[in-house]
């Protein structure tokens, strides 16, 4: 009975989370359009798998990710290899990255922009290796990107120094770069960082700021992800410039 | 009417075993990471490995029926709105021809807001970070909160950034704005915050997010006079990360404000 109560709360509260968007998009529809809903059913179909998606994620959240997570880091810090942390580190950041179907959208139209800019040929070999360069780019810039920030958690250092440098990096390198490149450079800092990444990498961060002396989790715990934001802007900037 | 037999219906559920397949693949890296790691170096079993293994895939399972419900759902009629929406006979209303200045766009705008809005209350990463942040401040930064703080900030980006295809003014005029915003921001705001906000900018961008917001920038930069779909289609993901830092900020402070007021208050 107990387990049948915590599916109802956790599908009554996704429903409340999808909630905005369907009034919105309904309102706009109705409203605004002044259209009928097409295919009804299917709609109604694709919300219930919306919000049984969402109920399933969050159990899953708390029963594998944050563990694994939090399991981690206390493995590591108990080790005491920096080292192998900072590999750890890298790896992961490096690896979510690479496969990221978001990331993979981007550089093909990153390397469309590159080829009508005639910065490369317009060929689909030269585009097929443009993007693939962009993306092994923008892996190796988020798994630096973790691997600093893990050291910041490690060493205690305040947030903002770090991000003020990262900010006027940006701005130098978009002083510098082929114009074409900005407006996509600035946007896949939003993309890198995935559903699965996230939850993992904030709860590694937490977990070594709980388990190093003197570190505060709230305080030192995240901004893992802030780093990850920023670093691929200025290294997709860098590779418009080279390239 | 057997609509379950229909076969849209069938094609739907044919399609979720499919990206519940790709999600697999998509995150197979992931796991020979964590494993790899797990096994070589830190040479210690995982406790409660079942359980572990069952949230894994109940993750995946519900990024599956996440991804796919949105496909069959939300995207289609999300995206077919944002073309309609940004059409220049829709927005030039009864007098078609004319010149169309930034302030005829209201409904756009509108659009812009309301979607940045409801995108990130439904996003999973946000929910995932608002759960940890509740955890570990021991419940002093609420849940709703912070995803409405965040949802605000993206709501006011994307709506800005949707003003700025239509000016057509440069995109790093306003980032780098932005920027001198957050660094003052922060110089005033609570310490135990500023990690926060600035992972916020990062974590709102994503699977629900991005690919109606891409939409909307998309028929944007077709449809305005003068713009490069190109060029001028972007920007609207920088925008939707870079104000949810501010407005974070801006939560932490007015709620550090509202708690010394009543504190100071005779009781």
């Amino acid at each position: 009975m107990k387990t049948l109560k915590v599916i109802w709360i956790s599908l009554f509260d996704s429903l409340r989370d999808l909630l905005p968007i369907i009034l919105i998009i309904g309102f706009f529809q109705f409203a605004v359009l002044q259209q009928p809903i097409p295919n009804f059913g299917e709609i109604v179909l694709g919300i219930a798998f919306v919000v049984i998606g969402l109920a399933l994620f969050v159990q899953g959240l708390n029963l594998g990710l944050f563990p694994i997570g939090e399991t981690m880091a206390y493995a590591f810090a108990s080790k005491g290899s920096i080292f192998w942390l900072l590999c750890f580190a890298f790896a992961l950041g490096f690896g979510t990255t690479i496969a990221e179907p978001a990331l993979i959208a981007v550089a093909n139209e990153a390397a469309i922009v590159a080829a009508n800019g005639d910065m490369i040929e317009n060929s689909e070999q030269s585009l097929a290796s443009y993007a693939q360069g962009l993306r092994i780019t923008v892996a190796v810039s988020v798994g630096i990107a973790i691997m600093i920030g893990v050291f910041r958690i490690v060493m205690g250092w305040p947030i903002q120094y770090l991000i003020l440098i990262g900010y006027i990096g940006v701005v130098i390198m978009t002083v510098f770069a082929p114009r074409e490149i900005i407006g996509i450079a600035y946007d896949s800092g939003g993309v890198t960082t995935g559903t699965i990444t996230v939850p993992l990498v904030t709860a590694l961060g937490v977990g070594l700021a709980s388990s190093i002396e003197g570190r505060n989790p709230m305080v030192d715990g995240f901004g893992l992800i802030a780093f990850a934001s920023l670093t691929p802007m200025i290294f997709v900037m860098g590779y418009g410039m080279v390239v | 009417m057997e609509w379950w037999c229909n076969s849209i219906v069938l094609q739907i559920f044919a399609d979720l075993v499919l990206t519940i397949a790709v999600t697999v693949w998509d995150v197979l890296p992931i796991v020979v990471i964590i494993f790899g790691f797990q096994l070589f170096i830190l040479r210690k079993p995982f406790p409660n490995l079942k359980n572990i293994i069952t949230g894994f895939l109940l993750v995946l399972l519900g990024l599956g029926f996440f991804l796919e419900g949105l496909e069959a759902a939300l995207f289609p009629l999300g995206k077919l709105m944002a073309q309609q929406l940004t059409d220049p006979a829709f927005i030039a209303g009864d007098d078609v021809g004319r010149i169309l200045e930034w302030w005829d766009y209201q409904w756009v705008y509108l659009f812009a807001f309301a979607i940045g809005f409801s995108t990130t209350i439904a996003e999973p990463s946000l929910l995932a970070v608002a759960i940890k942040a509740n955890q570990v401040s021991a419940g002093s930064i609420g849940v709703w909160g912070l995803r409405i703080a965040v949802a605000i900030g993206v709501a006011i980006g994307i709506a800005l950034g949707v003003y700025r295809i239509i000016s057509g003014t440069p995109l790093y005029w306003y980032i780098i704005t932005g920027y001198v915003f957050v660094l003052i921001q922060t110089m005033f705001a609570p310490r135990s915050i500023i990690a926060l906000a600035y992972d916020s900018g990062g974590v709102t961008t994503s699977i629900v997010t991005v690919p109606l917001v891409a939409a909307l920038g998309l028929g944007l930069a077709n449809t305005v006079p003068g713009r490069n779909p190109l060029l001028d289609g972007f920007g609207l993901i920088a925008f939707a990360s870079l104000f949810p830092i501010m407005s974070v900020l801006a939560y932490a402070q007015l709620s550090e404000w509202i708690a010394r007021r009543s504190k100071k208050a005779p009781a």
